[in-house]
């Protein structure tokens, strides 16, 4: 459904909603679900990504994200700057990401500390995106509402706890996605909510001890 | 938002309200946003466009590729030959908003980036012209929405869906239905307003020099604002068109979904495949592009998946 500030918006940085405003989104999504923003990051761009990024600033967007910024947030222009003066390593190269893939396709390989993950995602166009991957699990996000991704053991009422725990806040769920590496392994859930999820109930899922580790992104509008 | 001109309108009438306010509640019960937030997110759009053009009418700096920046200082500094002021303001406003989009500067996607510029053009000079208030100006963006989101629904607002008609055909329109009913146009005239400036704007390409959102883009930009003002004029003025606007923006829908994929933001056809497009592409650094242009005359559909929106 469109919504009116899909049409009189977003407000963003130039010159492309795709190729910068989309592009910068992807970067915020990933630094968001690393817990902040990556001191190593490689970045591989797909397609017309790779091909017109150039001229659309995509790689000053990406990074910008990476650091945090949002797709309004003017301090793109001089992201590339900014990251090396916070001594973010980073380099871009082309990827082939397949047929299949989204021509403004991107791969992020970010760490953080001990924390490290690669997220593939797309941008769709009007500066909307979809992560499509996280550490090799599929997952089909859009970044613009709050989001838990949780990294769990696949065991059974691991989602009939967390969707419980938040009934009982009154969190409002808009979508849920499990994938898993095979029965009894390793589940990724990624769950989409209609308000802010609140700080002390994520604690509390964290800990569960068949938790591994739990991402929060608050939604970008 | 709504599907159709018909519905919206039929839903106004059966509340009893005008249609920036039916367009008010229906975005209220969409989002469960209050009133207030989505008139002060409208306003929050329009100072940034506002902020926009009056970088772009003084700024003389040239974008990354050097293919736009100036123009619009320039027509203001020349100021109106043919027409009165307003006129040249209007162009001159659009393609200002364009120039700061090419050069990573602030604005609003209206509904897109590469159309940013038809909105500011229109709303903002006509603004001064007929005297609208802040409040108003609010109202006429909820109409303009109102109608991006049916053509959304229904057609496509993007240039690689649709092609140029898409992006500033779409802008033309939302800025041609603000017009008419902030001078007072009954819903009528409103859906004419739509109905007309969308079929003079039908089977536009979309053929980015070098594949930059700069030109033809600025320049479209700015007929599209003289579009959007001309059939306001007419449609106030009672002149009558008999596709209903639902039906144009179908049609809309229809030809871009047909358009071959090079002139549908892929730089591979028009404009951008021309020898003196070619030769911009490779200063710009752009090769690959070129080649695949050449290419495209023998297999269009399968090179053809590339392009910024």
């Amino acid at each position: 459904m469109t919504g009116l500030f899909d049409i009189l918006g977003p407000t963003m940085v130039g010159p492309s909603s795709s190729h910068t405003a989309g592009a910068s989104r992807l970067g915020y999504v990933t630094q968001a679900i690393l817990g902040g923003a990556p001191e190593r990051a490689r970045i591989g761009l797909h397609g017309s990504f790779a091909m017109t990024g150039e001229g659309h600033g995509t790689k000053k967007a990406i990074i910008g994200g990476l650091l945090g910024y949002a797709p309004d947030d003017e301090r793109i222009r001089t992201s590339v700057e900014d990251a090396t003066a916070a001594g973010m390593d980073f380099e871009f190269y082309t990827a082939d990401l397949g047929e299949d893939a989204h021509p403004n396709s991107a791969v992020f390989e970010v760490e953080r500390g001990e924390e490290e993950a690669t997220i593939r995602g797309a941008s769709i166009g009007g500066g909307q995106i979809r992560i499509h991957e996280i550490d090799g699990f599929r997952v089909d996000l859009s970044g613009s509402l709050p989001t838990l991704v949780v990294q769990a053991d696949d065991v059974p009422g691991t989602i009939a706890t967390i969707t419980r725990m938040l009934s009982e806040r009154g969190v409002n769920l808009a979508t849920m996605h499990v994938d898993r590496t095979g029965r009894g392994e390793q589940a990724l859930m990624t769950i989409e909510s209609d308000a802010d999820i609140p700080e002390e109930l994520i604690e509390a899922m964290r800990g569960q001890d068949w938790v591994h580790w739990i991402r929060y992104v608050r939604g970008l509008v | 938002m709504y599907g159709s001109i018909e519905k919206w309108f039929a839903d106004a009438e059966a509340q009893g309200v005008d249609l920036a306010e039916a367009v008010l509640r229906r975005e209220t019960k969409d989002t469960g946003a209050d009133r207030e937030r989505i008139r002060t997110r409208i306003r929050d759009a329009l100072e940034v466009m506002e902020n926009a053009v009056a970088e772009g009418l003084t700024s003389e700096e040239k974008s990354p590729s050097g293919l736009t920046g100036g123009r619009a200082r320039r027509l203001i500094a020349e100021g109106p030959r043919i027409f009165g002021e307003a006129f040249t303001t209007t162009l001159a406003r659009a393609i200002a908003t364009l120039e700061v989009n090419a050069r990573m500067g602030l604005i609003v996607a209206a509904p897109t980036a590469g159309a940013a510029g038809v909105v500011p053009g229109v709303l903002l000079t006509l603004r001064e012209e007929r005297g609208w208030s802040a409040d108003r100006l609010v109202d006429g963006m909820l109409v303009a929405g109102g109608v991006g989101a049916v053509i959304a629904e229904r057609a496509s607002i993007a240039g690689a869906g649709g092609g140029c008609q898409a992006e500033t055909g779409s802008a033309a329109a939302m800025s041609s239905a603000a017009v008419t009913y902030l001078e007072g146009g009954s819903p009528e005239a409103v859906g004419t307003a739509v109905a007309l400036t969308l079929q003079g704007m039908l089977g536009l390409i979309c053929d980015p020099i070098a594949g930059l959102v700069e030109i033809p883009c600025a320049y479209r930009n700015a007929s599209a604002a003289v579009q959007a003002v001309g059939c306001a004029e007419m449609a106030i003025a009672g002149l009558d068109f008999p596709v209903t606007p639902d039906e144009v923006i179908d049609v809309m829908g229809e030809v871009g979904r047909k358009m071959d994929v090079r002139y549908r933001e892929t730089a591979l056809g028009g404009l951008a495949a021309t020898p003196s497009g070619q030769r911009i592409a490779r200063q710009a650094g752009m090769p690959e592009l070129v080649q695949l242009q050449r290419k495209g005359d023998q297999k269009g559909e399968e090179s053809a998946r590339f392009g910024p929106s």
